[in-house]
């Protein structure tokens, strides 16, 4: 009876117990005094368990910059990422757990953002995605849709942008351009053929690193569409919005 | 005298040749050790894997919701939709939505009876939605005396575009929600948003509150 116990209790620890290698999960040894465990992934959220110098604790998932883990002796709570970016791992080395930086931020690959404006007089709504090929150079996917009094329609854009300052806070770049748009007359006017029309753009904006994964981004943009008729038409655009990167 | 000249400048040439060749041929000669290719010690250490657990970030929310939704002059119907969100902070969210609800008929058409002022297709009111939103108070709640919850009272604010009587609308959203996580990647879902847009489907150029009340949920991965 005894051994079955002890059998049971090693397999129960065994694979709570997280040595290296042996678990699927991140493990890292607290090495400050202690580490505090919240009930929940925000600040506010009260601690209720203090995990003690030398002890492991398995890093389960991640929250925005809250850690779930789980101690030796099976207790799981969130950490923050502050506390645990101070542990190290089984061998010593300090834990790789760090914040989304600055330096993260120039070394961006991905970029996604929403922005609204003025297009011409007409209300925009866009959102955009970019792979950075380097810290200077970008390459964007837009998608705007147009909502004006007389007609509405869509926009779908490519560029390439360049920042020739990417260690800057606020950082300016410039942008150039293609594309389509597509403009609809609405229902409640008189009826006009519906249009697709190529366009070109050329424009500049800022950048802002707010904090970790967030920026602001305001533009400008000048798109001469080649329209079907004589003339082409040059609009104006401003807008600005909120981006993250990943 | 003239092939002494020669020589003269051709000794020189070469002199200036081999000053110049020199740093070039000494880096040349070290590394052309003789005991290159057996080395006297033998080194024996293994290198040492690393293989780091990746940790699970989860900080994207897919979700669906079902409700009702007022559509100004139009009466209230059954609103479902999609709702993705992506944490960005502890605090803050952005969020995509997209929902469609059936429009019914003005008090004008109900009481003249035969009168219809939009086609049936013009009544689906479609809207999609990008907004930012901040988890104002979060909290935890208790039910009974062994559980307790996480939750948190959001506040959203968006713009986006609406598809309703065979026009495209700019819509700017707001609202609140409650959100309760069941489990850690489970969660509840109580929202009170609304839509406001410029209309003059009847008319008359006014703006348009368009209210919904929903209740969903969402799953983090």
């Amino acid at each position: 009876m005894r051994n079955t116990l002890l059998l049971a209790a090693l397999v129960f620890f065994g694979s709570v117990t997280p040595g290296y290698g042996k678990t699927d999960h991140y493990v890292v040894v607290v090495t400050e005094p202690f580490l505090e465990l919240h009930t929940g992934p925000g600040r506010g959220y009260p601690k209720f368990h203090v995990v003690d110098r030398g002890e492991q604790v398995e890093v389960l998932k991640r929250r925005t910059d809250w850690f779930k883990v789980r101690t030796e002796r099976g207790v799981q709570g969130w950490a923050s990422r502050e506390q645990l970016s101070l542990t190290s791992e089984p061998d010593g080395v300090p834990a790789q757990i760090v914040a989304a930086s600055r330096q993260d931020y120039q070394d961006r690959r991905w970029e996604a953002g929403v922005m609204v404006g003025d297009f011409g007089g007409a209300d925009v709504l866009a959102g955009y995605g970019a792979f950075h090929l380097n810290r200077n150079l970008s390459l964007e996917l837009w998608g705007s849709d147009l909502s004006g009094r007389f007609s509405s329609g869509w926009m779908i854009n490519a560029n390439v942008v360049h920042q020739p300052w990417p260690e800057w806070r606020i950082s300016p770049f410039v942008t150039l351009g293609t594309g389509v748009i597509r403009v609809e007359p609405q229902a409640t006017l008189v009826v006009t053929p519906d249009r697709s029309d190529q366009l070109a753009h050329a424009g500049a904006g800022l950048r802002m690193h707010i904090a970790r994964r967030f920026m602001l981004r305001a533009e400008y943009k000048g798109y001469v569409v080649f329209t079907s008729r004589d003339e082409n038409e040059v609009i104006d655009e401003w807008k600005a919005g909120f981006a993250f990167f990943f | 005298m003239e092939s002494r000249l020669r020589l003269f400048l051709l000794n020189g040439l070469l002199l200036a040749a081999v000053i110049v060749m020199a740093p070039g041929c000494s880096r040349v000669a070290l590394t052309e050790d003789p005991r290159g290719a057996n080395p006297v010690i033998e080194p024996e250490v293994d290198r040492r894997e690393i293989r780091r657990a990746r940790i699970d970030s989860e900080n994207l929310e897919v979700g669906a919701y079902v409700g009702f939704m007022s559509v100004e002059d139009f009466g209230s119907n059954t609103v479902y939709g999609a709702r993705l969100a992506y944490h960005i902070t502890e605090g803050l969210f952005a969020e995509a939505t997209y929902g469609q609800t059936d429009a019914g008929k003005t008090s004008f058409e109900t009481l003249s009876g035969s009168v219809e002022l939009l086609t049936p297709d013009q009544r689906k009111f479609k809207y999609y939605d990008l907004s930012i939103g901040y988890n104002l108070l979060p909290g935890e709640v208790f039910i009974g005396r062994n559980r307790a919850f996480n939750s948190a009272l959001y506040v959203v604010l968006g713009a986006g575009s609406t598809e309703f009587g065979g026009d495209n609308l700019f819509t700017v959203t707001y609202g609140a929600g409650y959100r309760v996580l069941l489990t850690d990647w489970l969660s509840a879902h109580v929202m009170v948003r609304d839509h406001v847009f410029r209309t003059d489907l009847l008319g008359e150029d006014k703006t348009a509150h368009n209210i919904e009340f929903v209740l969903g949920l969402g799953v983090f991965f």
